[in-house]
């Protein structure tokens, strides 16, 4: 999201997920929508049947390229290149949107240089897209009325992550299509509440409300809040305190509601350090590869068992509803006040709607929401006083940069952190399946989804499968050169030649076990759409 | 889509009161808008009005016949009627005919209580011995999970086709076979499976009546046994609403909202079906503390003491930067709140991260 934010402003969707029915063009870069947020894709489908233009970007033939009018299907790790190829053809044919370039953004010169070697010619070199694609892409984009970009973890998960999305900023700012109802980026959120989670400030760097912990008057301002002297300086980032841990300098940790030992890449790396803990509390719902190193385990307490809210995709503030009592007595919110006031800091609050009154006393885009006003619909941040009513749509008069411009981002092309060669010859993309969830922790325990997707498959294509010798649902090794998994093989013509997927949803199939250590610098993102890996039959 | 509908405001007149609606609404969607009922089977706000039902027919003062409210555009000036003695006639012929044939075993029935033409007979005074007709017999052969489908029970209304085919563009089932013999199925009556179907129940979310039901629910409960709460999803960013359907501390079944703002009554299979995880049996329900390779149970106290001792512990061994915390999009606004307020106001220091990055 720090990408978005460089450009834009803020690091969030710019519009609301029922304008995408009302787009004509719909380009979807990185986001397999279908599988990973099934209901966003009914509104593609919606846009579909009013006659909408659809551009995928992907480098896997994923169920939306049934409906595409261009199928971008550029190699992994190469999005930027393909991003300035599109932006080359509309500058070239002069496409651009002048009047916005000129009102509402700055540094379009600089761009405009810098994608002038990006001629469709070398970026199909690049990315392995043809170039009359690259060409009839960009012109579908940028002669839309309203065109709107779906973008997802296929952006981000990158060592350029930050650059990617800078670089989606990019394309849509070049034509103008931001701003505007129907016409925007939306970046499609892997989990219900990872908005949500950003929003309040768990982050080394930020209170809730992106107000940074640096700024010595907003640090004012929680202080007196909180009645405690606080920290001006940084902290450190969930991988860098393993990484500090495994150095023997971090010490004690509680995590809550989190799976690092399974779903972290490079896992023998997060092992270690976890191990390294003196001191390791846990907060989950089920025992987890996380909850085997831990000293203390406290019983978590599932959605269904506690109020609260969740910030959705399109930063919607909505209700979570108590329907059964917690099964083990305590939620969370309960536990961590607890935990403070034993302590020596109190803590203490009758209900989570208290909670939220103080969040929205110190968060200037929560403001204005508080529990009487979520009944029904919920509240769009930002969301400034207790008569605003939300925001649909982001930037339709000023980008929430100082200034109020949008600003462009040069970028060249980089490789990925890590390239196949003669050893390891396949790039391993992993990501989610429709029917499970993250670590599977919560979908592999519904009999009827274990009964339909039972284990692990390892996407491969049917010529790669032919060279090597390996038929249909036969067990294969994987290997990378961090570790080896065994997983049966599935032939489809998803993945293309030299490409293969796994998920991350199965513990007898760790597939980070093969994921790379690189990642992004700026937000410490994981490069897990990228590794090399050899795939073999067993001894 | 409110931000559409920038077309021009017309006024009518419906029951002898004017209303004012924007044009190209259908009749129907002006009455609902206004709070005026109008009984329908095959109509799914979801979908593409098809007037398939005639459940909807209203009288439109210079018309001669009644017209289906849910495929006519309301007009400027249109003088409306929704319910008189004709009408009344007409929907219970319709609802006695759809009786004749149907099983008529509400007592044993998933949707008795939230049942549309359970409903309507009682509305419109719809007998089923009205027409006493052919019943069908045919075998139930779905062996899948997660949808029941007794084509016994089907009125033919088309919704559970029409969401497949149009929203989800799947394409698991379609009306097959005719006459008498039509019923909404699969490709050669083949069972459902992963080879076929999604399994995102907006079949089910569809169906007016017991044809179509969650198969993991059968048996657990009906309409006024369950307390029904509307809550948030909990897997994707999307951010669906439904009803949670719980029975003795248990949820049982999950419903659609169709007022929700982003998935107006639409799931996936994880939504629609994912809930069994929270009373699993292999659930944590206590605290527990390391114990040699293993854990032993310990109270709340114990454990919250224990911990609380730790971290004031470490950090005064080796430095309050020693010590921080991982939250998670997993937890609610105010716990991640809470969680970097304990971080920063407790331990002394900013190290505390969610997973947003990874």
């Amino acid at each position: 999201m720090a990408g978005l934010a460089t450009s834009l402003g803020a690091g969030a969707a710019s519009n609301s997920f029922d304008q995408i029915s009302g787009a004509d063009l719909l380009l979807i870069f990185g986001s397999n929508t279908t599988e990973g947020h099934p209901i966003v894709s009914l509104q593609v489908n919606e846009a579909i049947n009013r006659g909408a233009k659809i551009i995928v970007g992907d480098p896997r033939k994923i169920e939306m390229v049934r409906f595409a009018d261009v199928w971008l299907n550029l190699k992994p790790g190469t999005n930027i290149a393909l991003l300035n190829g599109l932006i080359h053809v509309i500058v070239k044919e002069g496409l651009q949107n002048e009047n916005f370039i000129k009102n509402r953004t700055e540094g379009f010169d600089e761009l405009k240089e810098l994608v002038k070697d990006y001629t469709p010619e070398r970026v199909q070199e690049i990315t392995g897209v043809n170039r009359e694609k690259i060409i009839k892409a960009a012109r579908l984009y940028a002669e839309a009325k309203n065109a709107m970009i779906l973008y997802g973890l296929g952006v981000t998960e990158h060592r350029m992550g930050t650059e990617n999305a800078m670089s989606i900023a990019n394309l849509a700012l070049t034509c103008g299509h931001i701003g505007r109802p129907f016409t925007g980026i939306m970046a499609l959120r892997g989990q219900n509440n990872v908005q949500g989670a950003s929003d309040m400030g768990p982050a080394p760097n930020i209170f809730p409300g992106y107000q940074p912990v640096t700024n010595p008057e907003i640090r004012e301002r929680f202080e007196k809040a909180w009645n405690v002297k606080l920290s001006p300086k940084i902290g450190l980032k969930s991988v860098e305190m393993l990484d500090e841990a495994k150095k023997g300098a971090f010490k004690g940790l509680l995590i809550m509601g989190e799976d690092p030992g399974q779903t972290d890449p490079d896992l023998h790396h997060v092992w270690d350090a976890l191990k390294s803990l003196e001191f390791l509390a846990v907060i989950d719902i089920f025992h987890t590869e996380t909850t085997r190193f831990a000293h203390v385990i406290f019983p978590g307490a599932s959605f269904a068992e506690k109020d609260g809210t969740f910030t959705n995709g399109e930063r919607r503030i909505q209700r979570v509803r108590k329907a059964i009592e917690p099964l083990s007595g305590l939620a969370e919110w309960q536990i961590l006040c607890e935990l403070s006031s034993r302590m020596g800091y109190p803590m203490k609050y009758n209900h989570p709607s208290e909670v939220m009154d103080e969040i929205a006393s110190l968060t200037p885009i929560y403001a204005g929401v508080s529990y009487d006003r979520l009944e029904s619909g919920g509240l769009q941040w930002p969301c400034p006083s207790r008569e605003h009513p939300g925001t649909e749509t982001l930037y339709t008069s000023a980008f929430s940069r100082a200034g109020g411009l949008a600003k462009f981002v040069p970028l060249e092309h980089r490789q990925s952190g890590e390239t196949t060669d003669l050893e390891y010859p396949f790039i391993l993309i992993t990501g989610r399946r429709r029917e499970h969830y993250n670590n599977g922790s919560m979908t592999r325990r519904v009999k009827g989804i274990m009964e339909l997707y039972p284990e692990e498959i390892l996407e491969l294509n049917q010529e790669d499968a032919d060279r090597l010798n390996i038929k249909d649902k036969e067990t294969v090794r994987v290997s990378s050169r961090r570790g080896e998994i065994m997983v049966k093989a599935g032939i489809m013509e998803r993945s293309q030649q030299g490409q293969v997927f796994l998920s991350f949803h199965y513990p007898d199939a760790l597939s980070n076990l093969l994921t790379s250590e690189h990642r992004d610098p700026i937000t410490g993102t994981p490069e897990y759409k990228v590794c090399a890996v050899k795939v073999e039959k067993p001894d | 889509m409110e931000t559409t509908l920038d077309t021009a405001l017309i006024k009518a007149t419906i029951n002898g009161k004017e209303i004012t609606a924007h044009e190209g609404s259908s009749i129907l969607e002006v009455c609902r808008d206004n709070g005026i009922y109008i009984p329908t089977l095959c109509y799914d706000e979801r979908l593409e009005a098809y007037g398939g039902c005639r459940l909807c027919v209203v009288e439109v003062k210079g018309v001669a016949r009644p017209l289906s409210s849910c495929t006519t555009p309301l007009q400027k000036g249109m003088d409306i009627i929704t319910e008189s003695e004709n009408l009344t006639k007409l929907r219970s012929t319709i609802v006695s005919l759809l009786l004749s044939d149907h099983p008529n075993d509400c007592m044993f029935c998933e949707k008795a209580g939230s049942c549309t033409l359970q409903d309507l007979a009682y509305r419109y005074g719809a007998r089923s011995d009205t027409y006493a007709g052919e019943k069908r017999n045919i075998p139930i052969t779905d062996v899948n999970p997660f949808i029941y489908f007794d084509p016994n029970k089907c009125i033919l209304c088309g919704r559970c086709v029409n969401i497949c085919q149009n929203l989800v563009k799947v394409g698991t089932i379609d009306m097959t076979r005719r006459g008498f013999q039509s019923r909404p199925d699969t490709a050669f009556g083949r069972s459902r499976s992963a080879d076929n179907c999604v399994f995102c129940g907006q079949c089910i979310s569809a169906c007016p009546v017991g044809a179509l039901v969650e198969k993991p629910s059968m048996g657990k409960g009906r309409g006024r046994e369950l307390k029904q709460v509307r809550t948030t999803c909990t897997y994707c960013g999307t951010g669906c609403n439904f009803f949670l359907n719980v029975r003795d501390n248990q949820v049982v079944r999950v419903t659609s909202d169709y007022s929700a703002p982003v998935n107006k009554g639409n799931l996936c299979i994880k939504g629609r079906f994912g809930y069994e995880f929270i009373n699993h049996e292999s659930r944590i329900r206590t605290p527990l503390i390391r114990d040699g390779e293993g854990f032993r149970e310990a109270s709340w106290d114990e454990a919250l003491d224990y911990t609380a001792g730790k971290f004031k512990e470490i950090r005064q061994k080796y430095g309050s930067e020693s010590v921080g915390a991982f939250s998670s999009s997993r937890c609610t606004n105010e716990e991640n709140y809470l969680i970097s307020k304990w971080v920063r106001a407790a331990l002394g220091n900013n190290n505390v991260d969610n997973c947003a990055r990874v």
